[in-house]
């Protein structure tokens, strides 16, 4: 690719007759018609995930405005806090400058300056060892990346089954819920209907992904006077505008569905047709307690599943178009066997006392009554408020309907369901409610953005199991996956993981998004063995982004006794700025900043789809840097070709990408005609599957950055059951063609682990896995208390302490922002007024909030929206001396905490000594919300400061930091 | 002393919707980022990667709980000039200065007759002037005088950058002169209040309440209605109801 900065399309500002009259300066010097930008460029943000479109004004070679992009599908022209902050991220004087190597001890912060030829060898060198030798002795782990089909592509071809990205702590408990359900999910994958809504239900939404999207919505449902409920143990944000905010204790949202379906089954106010017609609610399971088919469905000799239709008082493939089937009752099978529909096992599990609102009430402490009334709401809307669009559509079975009609009633999650030990079986109850009130993608409901619906689960399993790691050969598919059954783990004969952080065996079956959280335990620790090379890329391991900071620091710092050798002997890391993870490596490889790079947002990995059309998009590259850095990606297509990986060099042994992820965006296919980029593909006429365009990439600058395919209004709704949406969805790759779509609201996967828990099949879990395996892997949803609060004296402990972002940070990055860290510089442990009285805590007080792990010295705010029994922060606010380009006595670090110090990445152990980690037992998801503390007063200090405090760090970058900024003097004093 | 005009043509102002605003700062960073190179740049910034950071915002947010008990309510409230009709911080100003202009009643601070004298701060009740002490004069909102006439941008970005950032749509810009724009639609249709109205200074800048909540205390308490229509059924009584029901509405 030869495209640079100069040739590319660029949006000109015109002049026109009226400049005379505005643009000289009036007696004040007003100029009405300023001209603002010699160019103005459209690319896409990168201040948090959200990755709205914006326009970057640039002046005299300077940033001057950013703003949101009109046109662009996920902010329609606005833009939040972040975004709007871009230029002092940008600008940033933590950015890294050139490649470094570490030459004091690592934490020390003690490098110097090389080339990046040097680098690249050094990186090189390091990597081809292992690859020769034993591949899986390379962890490559790649935090908050947004080019994960790449990353993850690299490490197939690199042959390590030793690759995620952040999944495992940030969402993997919803994408895996959802996808095992209905195959889509909450998180950025899917959104409320909000131009059709009437009733919206927010459970635990932190104000991060899908940050602006939320927002333009809950504007739209104001202006509409739909009603906003929010479920969420404090009050601030979203949260505070909802018409009623119920403050729920953490952790127990699942309790609380549990009684609102428990309520709908009672009262009969479900979407009886929906059932029948999208979900397995009459298939057929088998009952027979103790056999090895126990709980499976019936199936034909095909493997369809089986109900009994009604008319013809027979046994009928469940999915076909006219059954009439049998919801309730016992059925006699021709074998003798005998099974019920899935549709009886649910009344029989939510209909009993166990789920009724007086027994959720004394869970999660939100009145019996009060939950009776939720559920009557949202029964009157779903059935009495009924929204019927004229628009016709052929339904799966080849039926048209002359309307699509919807149940008006949406919910959304996020973090506060999945970051809890509960979360699988919580998002997967919140699905169940979403199904039985019939919303789920109809008009008012939840709708899936394409390339979802994906089939039910998703088809790829995944890979790294024994004899499929061999030394200096790829992997032969792909990390991640869904597994189906025990078979599918990624294991030996004996139980052991294969991975590093233990994904897909019997801690963590279905890590769909791999245990980022526990790589640098479990390498240190060389359970399951030890490592060679830890090769990371934006993910602030050693501090806000770990659990249990103070031992991840030792496990970073360890040498082995015998080799002086540190326990992980090399540590690769790639970042643009001076995190606290920086001193922490051995190679740092310095990226760009968001405005100097290429990226992809791929339909591959996370699109920008809206519901209503497919959309990617790019960033590239609209300022030079003016230091010595590259762009992480290019790199790495640089070392794969310096490794001569697979995919990566030609024939003759060249890079089959020379010009870096720019050309590798256009002319690398991942399958026949389907690239990264799904826009203007062959001869720019195609979307989805072509040859590689070489114009690509300018069509999508000249576009705004983005590739948007509108689907038209006949497919728009019901995606999972709609035949012309499906068939389309299929001739562009994002689905097979003979994908099973129907929900599952009884999860026959989780049954089949279960069984082999139960000494049924040829791969069964240890006698030590075998309780814990047969009580989570429930194929119906089920309410639990978290781990950690079983397992520590919660009469030592008894308050739950949780995390949440501010709106206008995002993770760690926003506190080197000259203007973000004015908004907030520090943070507060936040407690309920009454809370605070009995505890004798002022406003202001210092205190200490201890955990079993540890404890941490921080100063209290009282309120009054918060959960009585909840503490709660700003996360990622404390930062560590000497990171981020601060001076020392930045109150980030003197006054700022983190509540990481009091999370143990390993739970207590229990009968036999072994360690879970502190996850979710089914998809390995950090349990991070799990956590319980004891709050007290703290004796008052000469001068107060937060505890614990580490060694501040040598950073050449944060020392001369300016006294002041004047950005944008420099625009003036060119006007004058 | 400084002299206010006798009569504006037009009374251009914000329309701040405390129902609908989420405190994200999209507006506060958004103003900062389009005025630091703009009419009044630069927005400096003093220690700004130090132990005390501060700057000169035009507009700044501020998270508050109203209400005790049931009746507790988290409100954010995005502050800045209100552009008032009689503000003394104008009439204050020794030097000339600060003026408010007689074609659409936006005031306005001139930084080259600025002495930094501090005076217009104190007349102002609502704080909302903001000392640069990098450059020793006052900034403050100017409505973005230089976006809203600008003709380079498209007629659809002629706002003040708050508004065209705000993502929850809670911020609004027109003339509230005239009865029938669509803001002082909005603020007769919402009941647009004046901030401190009782002090006269006439602030063209209104602002929504928040809307009546429709929860507990006002759809009715939480009372039980469908226990006393019909008593909670038994579980296994529920079930079969349950079934007995399935059975007819799936045979209708």
């Amino acid at each position: 690719m030869s495209t640079t900065v100069q040739d590319r399309v660029t949006t000109k500002t015109s002049n026109t007759a009226a400049d005379a009259r505005k643009s000289e300066p009036d007696a004040h010097g007003v100029i009405l018609s300023e001209k603002p930008a010699d160019r103005i460029e459209t690319t896409t943000c990168y201040m948090c995930a959200c990755r709205c479109g914006i326009k970057v004004y640039l002046k005299d070679g300077k940033v001057r405005y950013i703003e949101g992009n009109r046109d662009h599908p996920v902010n329609k022209g606005v833009l939040c806090g972040k975004g709007s902050a871009g230029i002092m991220q940008h600008y940033s004087p933590a950015r890294l400058k050139a490649p470094l190597l570490r030459v004091g001890p690592r934490g020390s912060g003690e490098f110097k300056e090389i080339s990046w030829e040097e680098a690249l060898q050094t990186a090189t060198s390091w990597l081809a060892k292992v690859r020769a030798d034993d591949p899986r002795k390379l962890a490559f782990f790649t935090g908050r990346d947004q080019s994960q089909s790449l990353t993850g592509w690299w490490a197939i071809k690199y042959g390590t089954p030793n690759y995620a990205a952040h999944g495992g702590f940030c969402s993997v408990n919803m994408a895996a819920a959802g996808l095992y359900t209905f195959g889509g999910s909450f998180w950025e994958f899917g959104e409320p209907d909000w131009d059709h809504t009437k009733y919206f239900m927010l459970f635990g939404v932190a104000e991060d992904h899908s940050s602006n999207p939320i927002k333009i919505g809950l504007g739209k449902l104001k202006a509409r006077g739909a009603k906003i409920v929010s479920i969420n143990p404090v009050r601030t944000g979203y949260n505070a505008v909802a018409d009623e905010w119920v403050g729920i204790r953490p952790g127990t949202d699942g309790a609380f569905v549990g009684a609102l379906i428990h309520e709908l089954l009672r009262t009969q106010r479900i979407d009886i047709d929906y059932l029948v017609r999208y979900t397995n609610a009459p298939w057929l399971v088998i009952e027979a307690p103790g056999a090895a088919d126990h709980g499976l469905f019936v199936r034909d000799e095909k493997g369809n599943a089986l109900a009994f239709d009604k008319r013809s008082n027979a046994l009928t493939p469940a999915e076909g178009p006219d059954v009439v089937p049998q919801l309730s009752g016992l059925v006699k099978l021709p074998d003798g066997r005998t099974a019920i529909p899935v549709f009886q096992k649910i009344a029989e599990r939510y209909l009993t006392d166990a789920y009724s609102p007086e027994t959720a009430e004394k869970q999660c402490g939100v009145p019996a009554a009060a939950i009776r009334r939720y559920a009557d709401e949202l029964a009157k809307v779903a059935f009495e408020q009924t929204i019927t669009l004229d628009v016709p559509w052929t339904d799966i079975h080849g039926r048209r309907h002359e309307k699509m009609v919807g149940r008006p009633v949406a919910m959304h999650a996020m973090r506060g369901i999945s970051a809890h030990s509960n979360g699988f079986q919580t998002c997967r109850l919140i699905h169940i409610l979403q199904i039985l009130l019939g919303s789920i993608d109809c008009p008012g409901g939840f709708r899936y953005k394409p390339p979802y619906p994906k089939e039910i689960a998703p088809r790829v399993k995944p890979t790294g199991k024994p004899g499929q790691v061999k030394a200096g050969e790829p992997l032969p598919g792909p990390h991640l996956g869904f597994p189906m059954a025990p078979g599918d783990l990624l294991i030996d004969d004996a139980g052991t993981p294969q991975r590093i952080d233990k994904a897909y065996s019997w801690d963590a079956p279905l890590a769909a998004h791999g245990l980022m959280h526990m790589v640098i335990t479990n390498a240190a620790l060389g359970d399951p063995y030890p490592i060679d090379t830890l090769f990371m890329y934006m993910a602030n391991m050693s501090w806000n982004s770990s659990m249990n900071i103070r031992d991840t620091l030792k496990y970073l710092t360890d040498k082995n006794p015998e080799t002086g050798e540190y326990k992980i002997p090399r540590i690769i890391y790639s970042d643009a700025y001076y995190s606290e993870m920086v001193p922490y490596a051995d190679l740092i490889l310095p990226d760009t900043t968001y405005l100097e790079r290429w990226d992809c947002i791929s339909m591959l990995d996370r699109p920008i789809s809206e519901p209503d059309a497919a959309c990617d998009a790019i960033r590239h590259p609209i300022v030079e840097p003016d230091r010595d850095v590259r762009g992480f990606q290019s790199v790495l297509l640089d070392l794969g070709a310096r490794l001569k990986l697979p995919g990566l060099v030609k024939e003759d042994g060249s890079p089959q990408f020379p010009g870096g992820y720019a050309d590798y965006l256009v002319n690398h296919e991942r399958a026949p005609g389907i690239g990264p980029l799904a826009g203007w593909r062959g001869n720019g006429d195609t979307f989805g599957k072509g040859a590689p365009n070489s114009d690509q990439l300018n069509r999508y600058i000249a576009n705004g950055g983005f590739h948007a395919h509108h689907i038209p209004p006949s497919q728009r709704y019901f995606k999972h059951a709609n035949k012309e949406y499906l068939d389309w969805a299929a001739s562009v790759g994002f689905r097979a063609a003979d994908a099973k779509m129907t929900f599952q609201l009884y999860c026959e996967p989780l049954q089949a682990f279960r069984l082999a828990a139960e000494g049924h099949g040829p791969v069964r879990p240890p006698e030590n896995h075998r309780e814990r395996i047969a009580k989570y892997f429930d194929p119906l949803p089920f309410w639990y208390e978290p781990f950690e609060g079983t397992m520590v004296d919660t009469g030592k402990f008894p308050m739950h302490a949780i995390t949440q972002r501010p709106m206008h940070m995002y993770h760690s990055w926003g506190s080197q922002n000259a203007w973000l860290r004015q908004i907030t510089g520090h943070n507060r442990l936040y407690l309920s007024r009454a809370r605070g009285k009995e505890l004798g805590i002022a406003d202001d007080d210092w205190v200490w909030i201890s955990s079993h792990l540890g404890r941490v010295r921080c100063q209290v705010r009282l309120m009054d929206g918060v959960n009585d029994q909840t503490a709660w922060t700003w996360n990622a606010i404390g930062k560590r001396k000497g990171a981020w380009g601060l001076s020392e006595d930045a109150p980030e670090a003197t006054r700022g905490f983190l509540l990481n110090h009091l999370i143990s990445e390993l739970l207590p152990a229990k009968g036999g000594g072994y360690r879970y980690s502190n996850s979710d037992p089914i998809t390995g998801q950090a349990a991070w919300y799990d956590l319980r503390v004891n709050i007290e007063k703290a004796a008052p200090e000469a001068v107060e400061h937060s505890e614990p405090r580490f060694e501040p760090f040598d950073d050449p970058i944060g020392r001369g930091h300016p006294d002041s900024i004047s950005y944008g003097a420099e625009f003036k004093r060119a006007r004058r | 002393m400084t002299c206010l005009p006798t009569h504006t043509e037009r009374k251009l102002g914000l329309v701040i919707d405390l129902d609908t605003c989420v405190g994200c700062h999209g507006c506060a960073t958004s103003c900062k980022e389009w005025n630091t190179g703009g009419y009044s740049a630069p927005l400096s910034d003093t220690d700004p990667y130090g132990a005390d950071p501060d700057g000169a915002w035009l507009n700044r947010i501020h998270g508050y709980e109203v209400g005790d008990g049931t009746e507790s309510r988290t409100v954010h409230f995005p502050r800045s000039c209100l552009h008032c009709e009689t503000p003394d911080c104008v009439t204050v100003c020794p030097t000339g200065a600060s003026f408010k202009r007689a074609e659409d009643g936006i005031v306005l601070v001139d930084p080259d007759l600025c002495i930094g004298c501090k005076l217009c701060s104190w007349a102002c009740p609502y704080g909302a002037r903001e000392y640069d002490p990098s450059h020793g004069v006052m900034k403050k909102c100017t409505l973005c005088v230089d976006r809203i006439y600008n003709e380079h941008l498209a007629p659809e970005d002629r706002t003040p950058a708050c508004v065209r950032a705000c993502p929850t749509g809670a911020r609004h810009f027109g003339d509230l002169g005239d009865p029938n724009s669509k803001v002082s639609q909005l603020v007769a249709e919402r009941g647009g209040f004046d901030l401190l109205g009782a002090f006269g200074y006439k602030p063209v800048n209104k602002y929504l309440p928040p809307r009546s909540r429709r929860d507990a205390r006002t759809v009715g308490a939480d009372t039980d209605t469908a226990p006393q229509k019909q008593k909670i059924a038994a579980p296994t009584t529920a079930i079969e109801n349950l079934f007995s029901w399935v059975d007819r509405a799936l045979s209708r």
